[in-house]
């Protein structure tokens, strides 16, 4: 077995309202089943099947409540899964806790700093969790806040601590005992872009020294600009997943265009389709019409001659060149933003 | 088992505890010597109350702040830390068993609570002294009822701490604290209820019950108290009860 991460069916059901930490999930309509039990069932996970290879930066994309934290969640020990197997590396994460424990490094999606501690007790305490040496815990500590810039702030406790240095704080924590594997839940959420461009630095740069990274994010431009390979998930499914450059290659055409008409026609739609370059014509929402086309700009004004060979007008276009947004938009028909 | 990480746990919980001394203190002696002040010194000595109150009063004030001490060493800092911003994680993620978490915080609030009970006595030797009697002829079967009071009190605070939410903090101690104390033979020795059987029967649900008489018996045991064997096998049970209760709380807490 060579995966620092793998898992094999995943699912969990949540029978109470998942934790905060776990991600708000929406709880999709068709998820919910009220007529079996007083409780509601949130499936949050239905059968994840991951394999990370060692070194990789792996990147799990989707929108809010889509699974993204319960998978890590119970890649970390922190929820239980209801059927299926986690591995990090050879240690089935359930079973072997504590074993699967030392190989990992979790920064969680909202910051978790001990309260009563200071910024450089807070790294102190953890590598002594760790097992770290007095002089080793010391030396990383002071290397960890002098990257995160945190050196001035290092002997204040963190209860005053800005978001983005919460942030900054929880993954030095993570990385204080140099784990094989380090998890980060929404790392960028809510930081400033230049602590975000700092903070892919120092990803990029402890991904170097062989270490594998989990990341989730709904950003685009992070999981594009970041990530070795990509899961996209939604509704607690993986339903795609490859290197960004094969997923964007994955949609159809390539461009989308998003199209709006002053009033909605089945027939437009069906010419459309038949455009030169045209892979795909649908509806979207009243009098809207999304278009996966090999051709961006060219094709407008053969879209309003179309258009208005039926009286249509059309009264708004917008097109994006391929991206991992239309690759999911593609396959939810929901925008990740939505 | 892995002790360096059980040892670190302990090192973190002491130091935080080192920072909040002095708010530490007063919340845990201050009610204690105020009653020992008023009860004991004051209604004493203006005659409200016989000398002998002073001696059999000590036990209780000792059992209260030592049960108190532990619950409140350990149910409160985990209330908080499982709250909003699950400051636990950390400790949660450390290369343990997370029942080994839970029992670093049992060690932690039975020091705390050992430390709470064995205070009042020299305190309370001050205020109450002349005519306090204490008698501590069996020191082994001390330390022993004491390591069990602090014990169930850390594991009570354990079970409250993963059972109560933050909103719920007051109702805590109105419906479980002030009741406890209330009903715990602290002010009274638990023969003074011959007169009302039916409350003499039902304090026996209380541990503080069997902490105060557990002290009575080994600090002033001329006045009457509850068999030794008694207190002994009540105490155990309660430890026992409240740990198993307390870990299983505690996983149900941290692992969804």
């Amino acid at each position: 077995m060579n995966s620092a991460i793998r898992t094999v069916d995943l699912r969990k059901v949540y029978s109470s309202a998942p934790p905060a930490a776990a991600g708000r999930t929406g709880a999709a309509p068709p998820t919910v089943k009220r007529d079996k039990a007083p409780k509601p069932q949130i499936t949050a996970l239905d059968g994840i099947n991951l394999d990370v290879t060692p070194g990789q930066i792996f990147g799990l994309l989707g929108p809010n409540g889509a699974g993204k934290s319960t998978t890590v969640g119970i890649l970390t020990t922190r929820v239980r899964p209801t059927s299926g197997t986690a591995w990090i590396g050879e240690y089935d994460v359930w079973r072997d806790q504590t074993a699967a424990k030392r190989l990992i490094g979790v920064v969680a999606q909202r910051p978790n700093l001990d309260f009563s501690l200071t910024a450089r007790e807070i790294l102190l305490f953890h590598g002594a969790y760790f097992g770290l040496s007095s002089t080793e815990r010391t030396e990383r500590a002071n290397a960890l806040l002098d990257r995160f810039k945190l050196t001035d702030r290092a002997n204040e406790l963190v209860r005053g601590f800005s978001g983005g240095m919460m942030q900054r704080m929880s993954i030095a924590r993570a990385m204080m005992h140099d784990p094989q594997v380090l998890f980060l839940d929404e790392p960028s959420v809510g930081l400033d872009p230049q602590t975000r461009l700092l903070l892919w630095e120092i990803i990029r740069e402890y991904n170097q020294k062989g270490r594998t990274i989990l990341l989730t994010t709904h950003n685009m431009e992070e999981a594009d600009t970041l990530c070795e390979r990509l899961a996209i998930i939604d509704h607690g499914r993986i339903i795609s997943s490859g290197t960004p450059a094969e997923l964007k290659a994955s949609i159809p055409g390539g461009y989308l265009l998003r199209l709006r008409f002053a009033q909605h026609s089945a027939p437009l739609l069906e010419k459309l389709g038949t455009l030169a370059g045209v892979t795909e014509a649908r509806a979207s929402g009243d009098g809207g019409a999304d278009l996966y086309a090999s051709r961006g700009g060219a094709m407008i004004s053969e879209i309003v001659s179309a258009a208005a060979g039926f009286g249509v007008e059309l009264s708004d276009v917008h097109i994006s060149e391929p991206s991992l947004e239309n690759l999911f938009l593609h396959h939810t028909g929901r925008s990740l933003r939505e | 088992m892995n002790w360096k990480t059980f040892m670190a746990l302990l090192a973190r919980d002491a130091h935080v505890a080192r920072r909040n001394i002095v708010p530490l203190m007063l919340q845990t002696f201050l009610q204690p010597l105020l009653f020992v002040f008023i009860f004991g010194r004051v209604m004493v000595g203006s005659g409200y109350m016989p000398a002998v109150y002073k001696s059999q009063l000590l036990p209780g004030i000792m059992a209260i702040s030592m049960v108190f001490t532990g619950i409140w060493a350990v149910a409160m800092p985990l209330i908080a830390e499982f709250q909003f911003t699950r400051e636990i994680e950390d400790r949660l993620l450390a290369p343990i068993d997370i029942s080994w978490v839970a029992i670093e915080k049992i060690v932690a609030g039975l020091i705390q609570a050992l430390v709470g009970g064995l205070v009042v006595i020299p305190l309370a030797w001050i205020i109450l002294r002349p005519g306090l009697e204490l008698h501590l002829t069996n020191p082994l079967l001390f330390i022993c009822i004491t390591l069990l009071v602090a014990g169930f009190s850390a594991c009570g605070g354990l079970a409250l701490g993963c059972s109560v939410n933050q909103q719920h903090i007051g109702l805590m101690f109105s419906m479980v604290m002030t009741p406890m104390i209330f009903f715990g033979c602290t002010y009274y020795p638990w023969s003074a209820l011959s007169k009302f059987p039916i409350l003499q029967k039902v304090v026996l649900i209380n541990p503080l019950a069997y902490a105060s008489e557990g002290l009575r018996a080994t600090l002033v045991p001329q006045f009457p108290h509850l068999s030794l064997p008694f207190i002994l096998a009540a105490l155990v049970t309660f430890d026992v009860l409240l740990l198993v209760v307390g870990l299983r709380q505690f996983r149900a807490k941290a692992v969804s």
